[in-house]
C-alpha cells in the first residue's frame, strides 16, 4: 500500500511538468500582451515597450522558461504581473472562499442526493422514479447563471431572507459565512445532485438485483437495513468516484457563481488573471488545479480499499 | 421558514458585533467601474488608478466643474512680469498620513516623476529650466520661454494627475511601480485589509484640512463624513450589481450597465445621477501605418460615411443619455467647436461613396477590431463595418477580447503578420479636451506616442505654438486651427459623446459633479 502510494506521488511529478509546460507555451502563444494592459489605454507605445522590459517578456521563451522553472522548484510560484503580490499569497488568500463554497457544496449534494437514489432505486419505475429522474435532467440542463439569477430574485430580492452577493471569511463568525454561501451551494449543487443521484439509482439498482440482496431479504432484515447496509454499501465504489472526480471538477468550475454571487475565489482569480495576461497568476493556478486534481483522484483510489475489500494495491 | 431564518439572523447579530459593525452608517460601500489592480497613479494611466489616487492623495491645483483651475494645496502664487518665473507657496497644515508635513522639496520630486510619465508633464518638463524648493513650505519653477498651460498641467484632473507624493516615494524610478501608498489626500488606503479581486478599504484621514471653498471637481473643500469607505472589486456582473444595490447591500454603483439604468431609475428607492459635468466620447481610430489608410482621402471617405447617431442609438440606445459632438475635444469644454468637421457631420452616404472612388482604393479588407467583453463599446464595430460596407469598403470584422484587442493595438505590423486598421474605443472627457492631452492629435508618424501612429507636420507645429501662446482668444483659435487640420487629414472619427451615471441609494446625499468619482462630501443618512 505504502508503495502504491509513493508510486501514485512520484507520478504527479511529470504530470505536474507536462501540465507546466504546455500552460506556459499556451499562454505565449495567446494573443494579448500584459505589458499594454498594465500601462492602461492613454500609454504610449514606448512606455509599453519599457514596461514589457521590466517584466522580462523581451527575453527568449525559452529563457523565461528556465526562470520559471527555477523558481518553481525553489518553491517560487512568481510575482503577478498584475497585482505586484506573490502567487502563492494569492491563491492563499483566495482558497478559503473557493474550499468553503466546494465543501458546503458537495456536502448538501451529498445529503440530498444519495438518499434520493436508493429510494429511486427502491422504487424503481413508480412515480418517485419518475419524477427524480426528471428533476435530474432539469437539473442537467439549466445552466447555472439562469438558476442563480431565479434563486436571487425569489429569495432575495423578493423575500429578503438571504444576500444577493458577497463572502465573509468564517472568522468573522459561522452565521454570517455560513448565510452567504446558501444560495451559491444551493445553485453549484444541483447539478451534481442530479449527477450522484442518478448514479447512486444506477449502483444501488444493480446491487438490488444480486444474490445476496435475496437472501438478506429472505433472512428477514428490515428493508431499510436491506436498502444501507447490504445495497448502499456494495454501490458504494462509483458513487465514491463521482463524489470525488465532482469534488475536483467544483474547485476549477466554480467560475460562473463566483461571479454572479461576487465571491473572491479561486475561480475569479482566474478570470481576472486570464483578462489581464497575467502569466505567473494563471500558471500557478493551473498548476495547483492540477495538483488538488490529481491528490483527489489518489484519495479516491485509496478509499476503494476501505470500501471494498477484494481491491489491494 | 421565513420566521426561522430571521430569528436564526437576529441572533447571530447579537452575537456577531462584526456585521454590525458592518451595518454601520459610517460605512460607504462602493462598487467601482473596475478591477483595482495598481496602486501607482503616475505608473499607469488606468482610471481605477486614478480614483485611488484622488481617495488618498491631494493636488497642487484641480479642476472645478466649469473647467477652471483652481488651487488646492497651493495657497498662493505668483508669476514674474516676463511670465517665465513661477512662485508657489503650499498653504499651512498640509500633512502626510504618517504625521510628517507637505514640503517644497516632496512636491519637485512628486512634479519630475509625473514629468517622466504623463503626455502633459513631458510636455511641460520640456519648457522648465529649473524646478526646485524654494522653502520648506514653497518651490520655484523656472521657464526656458513663457508657456500657457502651467496651471493647467497641474491642475490636470484625468490620468496622470500629478498628485503630490512624499519625496522618498516619488524618487521611485517613474517606470517602477511605488511600494508605499502613504498621500495627505482626505482618506488613508488600508493596506492591511487590501486584497486584490476582493476589496480595498479606506479611513476617513482625521488630521485633514480641508479648504474652505465649496467642493467643485477636483477642487474646493474636501470634506469627509464617513468613517471608512470599502470598494468592492468582487462584485463585476452587470445584474448582479443592481441586484446588490436594489436590496441596500451597497451604497453607491459607479457605472451601471445602459440596459439596466431604466430599471434602476423606476426604483424608488435609487437615484441615478450624472455625476460629471463632461460626457465621455466616442471614436474610431485608423492606423496611418497600414494600406489604405495611408491615405488621408481613404480615411477621409470613412469620416464621410461615419453618421454619428447610428453608433449612439447601437451602442447608448437611451436617448437621454447621449448626444451628437461634432468636436474632437469634449463637447462643452472651453476648446471644443465644430470647426473643420463638415466633412463628417454635414456629410452623407453619397459623398463618402464618391470620395472612396476618388481615393484609388483598391478593395483591401479593412480589419476592424470588435471587442465581444466591453458592453460600453462592443456594438461600435458593428456599426462602423455596416456603414463602411454601404460606402463600399471590403470589411472584415474580427471579434476578439478587450485585452487581445489591447495587446494588438500595439503591434505596428503589417496586416498579413498580425496588424490592424482600425479600432473603436471611448475616452472620458478630461482625456481629450485639449489639444497637449488628446493623443490622437499626436501626428509624429511612428514616433507618435499613442496607436494608430498618424503623420502630419502641420499640426505638431500648431500644438507647439499652443503650447506657447498665453492668450486664452488666440489658444482657442489655435486649437480650431488644429482640430481644423485634424480633420483635413482624418487622424481619427469622433462617434458622439454619451453619460455613463453612477447610482446610489436614496440615503446617499451630498454627490457632486466632478471629472472622476470623488467620495469626499458624500453623507450616508
Amino acid at each position: 500500500m505504502l508503495g502504491f502510494i509513493a508510486r501514485r506521488l512520484l507520478a504527479t511529478i511529470p504530470v505536474l511538468l507536462i501540465v507546466a509546460v504546455l500552460v506556459f507555451l499556451m499562454l505565449r502563444l495567446a494573443p494579448g500582451d500584459p505589458a499594454a494592459i498594465l500601462a492602461g489605454d492613454a500609454a504610449s507605445t514606448e512606455q509599453i515597450a519599457r514596461i514589457r522590459t521590466n517584466l522580462g517578456l523581451d527575453r527568449p521563451i525559452v529563457v523565461q522558461f528556465g526562470i520559471w522553472v527555477g523558481n518553481m522548484l525553489s518553491g517560487d510560484l512568481g510575482e503577478s504581473f498584475y497585482y505586484k503580490m506573490k502567487v502563492a499569497k494569492l491563491i492563499g488568500q483566495r482558497l478559503e472562499p473557493t474550499l468553503a463554497l466546494a465543501t458546503l457544496t458537495i456536502l448538501f449534494a451529498v445529503v440530498v442526493s444519495v438518499p434520493l437514489g436508493v429510494v429511486a432505486a427502491w422504487r424503481f419505475g413508480g412515480w418517485f422514479d419518475r419524477v427524480l429522474m426528471g428533476f435530474s435532467v432539469l437539473g442537467f440542463s439549466v445552466p447555472v447563471f439562469v438558476l442563480a439569477y431565479i434563486l436571487i430574485y425569489i429569495v432575495s430580492l423578493k423575500l429578503g431572507l438571504l444576500p444577493v452577493q458577497g463572502y465573509q471569511r468564517i472568522a468573522d463568525g459561522f452565521w454570517p459565512f455560513f448565510r452567504h454561501l446558501i444560495l451559491p451551494s444551493v445553485t453549484l449543487s444541483v447539478i451534481y445532485i442530479a449527477l450522484i443521484a442518478r448514479v447512486t439509482r444506477a449502483s444501488v439498482l444493480e446491487a438490488l438485483g444480486e444474490d445476496y440482496i435475496r437472501t438478506a431479504r429472505a433472512k428477514g432484515l428490515p428493508e431499510f437495513r436491506v436498502l444501507v447496509r447490504h445495497g448502499l454499501a456494495n454501490a458504494a465504489v462509483p458513487i465514491v468516484t463521482v463524489i470525488g472526480i465532482g469534488i475536483a471538477l467544483l474547485i476549477g468550475g466554480v467560475v460562473v457563481t463566483e461571479s454572479v454571487y461576487a465571491i473572491p475565489g479561486l475561480g475569479r482569480l482566474t478570470v481576472d488573471a486570464v483578462l489581464a495576461r497575467d502569466f505567473p497568476t494563471i500558471q500557478g493556478v493551473i498548476l495547483f488545479f492540477s495538483f488538488v486534481y490529481v491528490l483527489l483522484n489518489l484519495l479516491i483510489d485509496l478509499s476503494y480499499v476501505f470500501l471494498d475489500p477484494r481491491i489491494r494495491y | 421558514m421565513r420566521k426561522l431564518i430571521a430569528l436564526l439572523a437576529f441572533t447571530a447579530n447579537l452575537v456577531t458585533p462584526g456585521v454590525a459593525q458592518a451595518q454601520d452608517s459610517k460605512v460607504l460601500r462602493i462598487v467601482p467601474h473596475s478591477n483595482l489592480a495598481i496602486l501607482d497613479p503616475i505608473w499607469t494611466t488606468a482610471y481605477m488608478s486614478r480614483n485611488h489616487g484622488y481617495m488618498i492623495y491631494d493636488t497642487l491645483f484641480g479642476t472645478d466643474e466649469n473647467n477652471v483651475v483652481k488651487p488646492q494645496m497651493v495657497d498662493t502664487w505668483t508669476v514674474s512680469p516676463d511670465k517665465k518665473v513661477w512662485n508657489f507657496k503650499l498653504r499651512s497644515g498640509l500633512a502626510f498620513h504618517d504625521g510628517k508635513a507637505v514640503t517644497g522639496e516632496d512636491v519637485v520630486a512628486s512634479l519630475n516623476r509625473w514629468g517622466k510619465r504623463d503626455a502633459m508633464g513631458v510636455a511641460l518638463m520640456g519648457f522648465i529650466e529649473k524646478l526646485e524648493a524654494s522653502g520648506a513650505d514653497s518651490f520655484r519653477m523656472t521657464l526656458k520661454e513663457p508657456c500657457g498651460f502651467v496651471l493647467e498641467a497641474l491642475g490636470k484632473p484625468s490620468s496622470n494627475v500629478p498628485f503630490i507624493m512624499q519625496k522618498r516615494i516619488a524618487e521611485t524610478d517613474a517606470f517602477k511601480q511605488i511600494e508605499e501608498h502613504i498621500g495627505s489626500g482626505p482618506y488613508i488606503f488600508v493596506r492591511e485589509e487590501f486584497k486584490p479581486g476582493d476589496k480595498a478599504v479606506y479611513v476617513r484621514n482625521g488630521k485633514y484640512v480641508p479648504r474652505k471653498e465649496a467642493p467643485s471637481g477636483s477642487t474646493g473643500g474636501k470634506q469627509v463624513f464617513v468613517e471608512r469607505v470599502e470598494w468592492n472589486l468582487a462584485l463585476r456582473d452587470a445584474q448582479a450589481q443592481v441586484n446588490a444595490l436594489a436590496n441596500g447591500e451597497i451604497d453607491i454603483l459607479e457605472q451601471p450597465s445602459f440596459p439596466l439604468i431604466p430599471g434602476l431609475k423606476a426604483n424608488p428607492d435609487i437615484v441615478v445621477y450624472s455625476y460629471s459635468p463632461v460626457l465621455l466620447q466616442f471614436m474610431a481610430r485608423f492606423n496611418h501605418l497600414n494600406k489604405p489608410f495611408d491615405n488621408p482621402k481613404v480615411r477621409q471617405a470613412v469620416l464621410a460615411s461615419f453618421s454619428q447617431e447610428p453608433f449612439l442609438q447601437a451602442q447608448v440606445g437611451v436617448k437621454d443619455l447621449y448626444r451628437t459632438c461634432a468636436s474632437m475635444f469634449t463637447c462643452g469644454t472651453p476648446y471644443a467647436s465644430a470647426a473643420g468637421s463638415d466633412i463628417q457631420s454635414k456629410s452623407n452616404m453619397k459623398k463618402a461613396q464618391e470620395l472612396l472612388k476618388a481615393s484609388g482604393y483598391d478593395g483591401t479588407a479593412i480589419v476592424i477590431m470588435k471587442p465581444t467583453d466591453l458592453t460600453t463599446i462592443d456594438k461600435l464595430p458593428e456599426v462602423a463595418a455596416q456603414l463602411m460596407r454601404q460606402a463600399g469598403f471590403k470589411v472584415d470584422l474580427q471579434a476578439m477580447d478587450w485585452q487581445t484587442l489591447v495587446g494588438r493595438r500595439a503591434k505596428k505590423d503589417p496586416i498579413d503578420k498580425g496588424g490592424w486598421h482600425m479600432f473603436l474605443t471611448a475616452w472620458q472627457g478630461p482625456d481629450i479636451w485639449n489639444p497637449i492631452v488628446n493623443p490622437t492629435l499626436d501626428t509624429r508618424g511612428e514616433a507618435s506616442g499613442w496607436f494608430g501612429w498618424g503623420k502630419d507636420d502641420k499640426i505638431p507645429e500648431l500644438k507647439a505654438l499652443f503650447m506657447r501662446e498665453t492668450d486664452d482668444g488666440k489658444r482657442k483659435q489655435l486649437a480650431e486651427a488644429i482640430q481644423t487640420r485634424a480633420f483635413e487629414v482624418a487622424t481619427h472619427a469622433p462617434l458622439g459623446e454619451f453619460d455613463a451615471p453612477l447610482a446610489a441609494r436614496k440615503n446617499i446625499t451630498g454627490h457632486f459633479r466632478g471629472t472622476g468619482n470623488f467620495y469626499w462630501n458624500v453623507k450616508k443618512n
